[in-house]
């Protein structure tokens, strides 16, 4: 029964796909600018930009390149970068998993936080523990992340030096693991070379706290009030009036109720700080997919920045699909088809 | 066994410390049935749970002793006392949906009670839920152990909530207006319930409720409660028949029962005349709707016929799932039928479209009041800017016209003026009622459908109420359409009745003839469901 409606959500995902690829072709086609000029140089004569155009297609009817573009994607040719000269699927697969690493790795951090904060806050409203909550919440967001970022590296790595230089995702001492996953934390993991998993981990620790700092206020936000309505729910004063334990009713019955809202929130934050890590990234030299775009937007480089939005917009559509299960696990009143 | 002495417990607000009880005594003994009756605010809820300190939070019990069988609860641990809860004395609540844990499966809840107070193993909890769910008369309680709340009907969940509030054996229960919006043929199985497991395990039972009809069926002493104190107390029947304060009189006298007049329900109240009866102003014929669902289609509505004559008053009644808001809400044309013809004044209403109806000139003649006085107001607006809102759209008044029609409005359903400024909810919820009643009357409607307009009210104010309403039938000639689960309210302000169920209406006629005789097994069931009034 689960597994069918789980196969028609999954369903109903594939015109959101198919959207997003009519609308990256649109999208591109109605930037401004020829694309076979850039691609043909600076050098190029009228006659060998048109020899580029042909070569791309672009002399054809609109439909044609589409069906074009859609034949290219499908047999896994996203085109390539002018900046980098690869691939742009290869450099997407390189970078998306630096960046999904970070962002994962402050969510979770921040989750880790944020919860217990929040829930702590909803059990004494108006007492010292939330006035904290709501200090660090404050202070949390309204630190840019540049600022943070910096503000730390001036700390534990100029002052303390108890980190590694925040260069990229290795110390050069080290050796990239096997790319098994690109995630290094894992690779280094699954082929137990620890040392790199180590090194690794080290690299990470400012710029994923710099994240979670930033993350932290929502999530906690909306702990907090979410557990506030579930704790003066009905439901809760019959828990108590048959006599369960206080854990039991705060962890067993107020939390799981009050998540439902909390992974709406984590699903908004996990987007927005795929997008915002790209001031991290910058300051921690990070080799990601924000600042791989951000430069790709600046050269005009269209195959990479069509790659990007594609990437992203999939991902998107993937992590949509996560919280609509998630959801469903947690709350049995959900159906897949409501 | 419970003996509660000056109790008094306070509310920390906004506007200072507030009074919620104000020192009372009360003593429960083995397998007795204390009633509590009271109104709302009368501080019945909130004495109930400081027995089981539970209160929300911002209360505190200032003083007073609760003792529990030679145990002080006002001074027990924590921890001494989750362990009475549950086990010694168990509490059940209203709203029985709400009550239980939306998103975990009926029998895991029951289970972590008992797991809770050791009363069962990893090993046997199960079998012992289901035991638990049987002893409540539920049927087929394997299969219901898996359901989770909202998978099971109302009168189905209050049987959950009993059974896990007798799941450890307490010796005392507290029921907490434990059929507030359950229909009365449910109300009657659940205090049947109650009450047969009560006598069989020699429990004591409290129980809190407005209705002095179900609490005299069903205690043996009853307390009334006013504003936080105990007025009266003493057997049913006595209170009954001789009830000395004069808030007693007042709550026995607004009591709706089988045989009572409108004027009876106030104290010194004066008959109002019914107006005469003229020519068929509303015909629904074959009325039907049938709703798409998710399993195939919801026939709501199965060909639904009835005349209704200019100044009578036709009482819907029914139990919830019956279609007698569907009628109600297609003749107020807010929505269409799937089929059949409705006339009004001998044209068909159905020519406009729902959607378009507000436009419709005869939009002013069919007017609604509905059921919850708080939530069908914006609680933005005042109260004149609530009344003169319809004459804003289907009037073309002059702002000083419409500010004195709004007066005569309030004057006529008898809301005092300087209350016209006021927000919803610096109203009492009579006010609130008198403000619905005075929007639908603003464009002087011939036919009004009054949809459950006193099922949210204290007793005393829906005696008032439908005086009100008797009052306004006769001096302005109107047709009411009056919906309502409640065969004593329509018994006094209907002239004619239909009963509803399951989509079609089961018999209709004279409201003294259908009451009296009824020719259908199911509108004898109504009848007999009620409670019996106790003067």
């Amino acid at each position: 029964m689960r597994a069918r409606l789980i196969i028609a959500r999954l369903i109903q995902a594939i015109p959101v796909v198919i959207g997003v690829v009519v609308i990256t072709f649109i999208l591109t086609r109605a930037l401004p600018g020829d694309p076979a000029v850039y691609f043909a140089g600076d050098a190029a004569d009228e006659a060998s930009i048109q020899q580029v155009r042909e070569t791309l297609g672009l002399d054809k009817p609109l439909p044609h390149q589409f069906l074009q573009y859609v034949r290219d994607l499908v047999r896994g040719d996203w085109g390539n970068s002018l900046s980098t000269g690869q691939p742009v699927l290869a450099d997407l697969a390189r970078r998306l998993p630096a960046s999904l690493e970070l962002t994962l790795l402050a969510l979770l951090l921040s989750c880790a936080i944020a919860i217990p904060l929040g829930v702590m806050a909803a059990t004494s409203p108006g007492s010292w523990k939330d006035h904290l909550c709501r200090v660090l919440v404050t202070a949390g967001v309204s630190l840019p992340t540049f600022f943070t970022g910096i503000l730390l590296v001036y700390v534990f790595y100029y002052l303390l030096d108890i980190v590694p230089s925040p260069l990229g995702r290795l110390d050069f001492i080290y050796i990239e693991p096997d790319s098994i996953t690109g995630f290094y934390l894992i690779d280094g993991a699954l082929t137990g070379d620890w040392e790199t998993f180590r090194g690794a981990a080290k690299q990470l620790v400012l710029p994923a706290t710099t994240m979670a700092i930033f993350t932290l206020a929502p999530i906690a936000r909306m702990t907090r009030a979410s557990m506030l309505t579930a704790l003066s729910s009905d439901f809760i004063r019959t828990a108590r009036a048959a006599g369960l334990a206080r854990r039991k009713i705060l962890m067993g019955y107020a939390l799981r109720n009050a998540l439902l809202p909390v992974v709406t929130t984590l699903g908004m934050v996990f987007s927005f700080a795929l997008g915002a890590n790209v001031l991290v990234e910058k300051v921690f030299a990070w080799p990601g997919i924000g600042s791989y775009a951000v430069d790709a937007l600046v050269a005009s480089d269209y195959a990479a920045v069509q790659g990007f939005v594609l990437a992203m917009a999939l991902l998107f559509v993937a992590l949509n699909l996560i919280i609509d299960l998630v959801y469903a696990l947690i709350d049995p009143r959900i159906g897949f088809d409501s | 066994m419970l003996k509660i002495q000056n109790l008094r417990v306070q509310f920390q607000t906004r506007n200072g410390p507030v009074d919620a009880v104000r020192g009372i005594d009360l003593m429960l003994g083995r397998g007795e049935t204390l009633g509590i009756v009271g109104e709302s605010g009368s501080g019945k809820s909130v004495t109930a749970f400081s027995i089981l300190q539970i209160l929300d939070q911002g209360g505190r019990i200032v003083s007073g002793e609760l003792n529990y069988s030679g145990v002080d609860l006002s001074n027990a641990s924590e921890r001494d006392l989750n362990d009475i809860r549950g086990r010694e004395i168990s509490m059940i609540f209203q709203n029985p949906r709400a009550a239980l844990n939306p998103i975990r499966k009926v029998g895991h809840q029951i289970e972590d009670v008992l797991r809770h107070h050791a009363q069962a193993t990893v090993q046997d909890a199960r079998a012992k839920a289901i035991a638990a769910l049987k002893e409540v008369q539920i049927k087929d309680a394997e299969a219901r152990y898996h359901a989770y709340p909202f998978e099971l009907s109302g009168g189905m969940c209050q049987r959950v909530v009993i059974a896990l509030a007798l799941a450890c054996k307490p010796q005392l229960l507290i029921a907490d207006e434990p059929t507030t919006g359950l229909d009365v043929t449910t109300q009657k199985t659940v205090m049947d319930l109650i009450q047969a497991l009560a006598h069989e395990r020699q429990m004591g039972v409290i129980l809190i409720t407005h209705d002095l009809g179900l609490a005299g069926q069903y205690c043996d002493r009853l307390v009334v409660m006013k504003d936080g104190a105990v007025v009266e107390s003493g057997a049913p029947e006595t209170l009954g028949r001789s009830a000395t304060h004069a808030y007693t009189q007042r709550l026995v006298a607004a009591t709706p029962h089988p045989g009572k007049t409108l004027h009876e329900l106030v104290l010194g109240g004066t008959e109002t005349p019914v107006p005469d009866q003229g020519d068929v102003l509303l015909s629904a014929q074959n009325v039907t709707k049938t709703y798409v669902g998710k399993s195939g289609p919801v026939h709501a509505l199965k060909g639904v016929s009835f005349d209704l004559r200019q100044g009578g008053c036709l009482g819907l009644v029914g139990e919830s799932g019956s279609g007698k808001s569907t009628v109600s809400s297609i003749i107020a044309r807010l929505q269409d039928p799937t089929d059949g013809a409705i006339l009004f004044e001998g044209a068909s209403l159905l020519d406009t479209s729902a959607k378009k109806f507000a436009r419709d000139p005869r939009r002013p003649q069919v007017q609604m009041v509905f059921q919850d006085a708080t939530d069908s107001l914006n609680p933005r607006h005042s109260a004149a800017q609530s009344i003169a809102e319809p004459l804003r759209h289907l009037g073309n008044l002059t702002n000083i016209q419409r500010r004195d029609r709004v007066h005569e409005l309030a004057e006529q359903v008898g809301l005092p003026s300087p209350l016209l400024t006021r927000l919803p909810h610096q109203l009492s919820e009579g006010q609130k009622a008198r403000v619905g009643i005075a929007r639908a009357l603003a464009v002087s409607p011939k036919l009004l459908i009054l949809d459950e307009p006193t099922a949210a009210l204290d007793v005393s104010i829906q005696a008032i109420v439908l005086n009100l309403l008797a009052t306004l039938r006769h001096q302005l000639n109107l047709t009411y359409l009056f919906v309502s689960h409640d065969l004593a309210v329509i018994q006094m302000l209907c002239d004619s009745v239909a009963v509803m169920r399951q989509g079609q209406i089961e018999e209709m006629g004279e409201t003294s003839q259908v009451l009296n005789a009824p020719e259908t097994a199911y509108t004898r069931s109504l009848i007999d469901a009620a409670p019996v009034p106790i003067m």
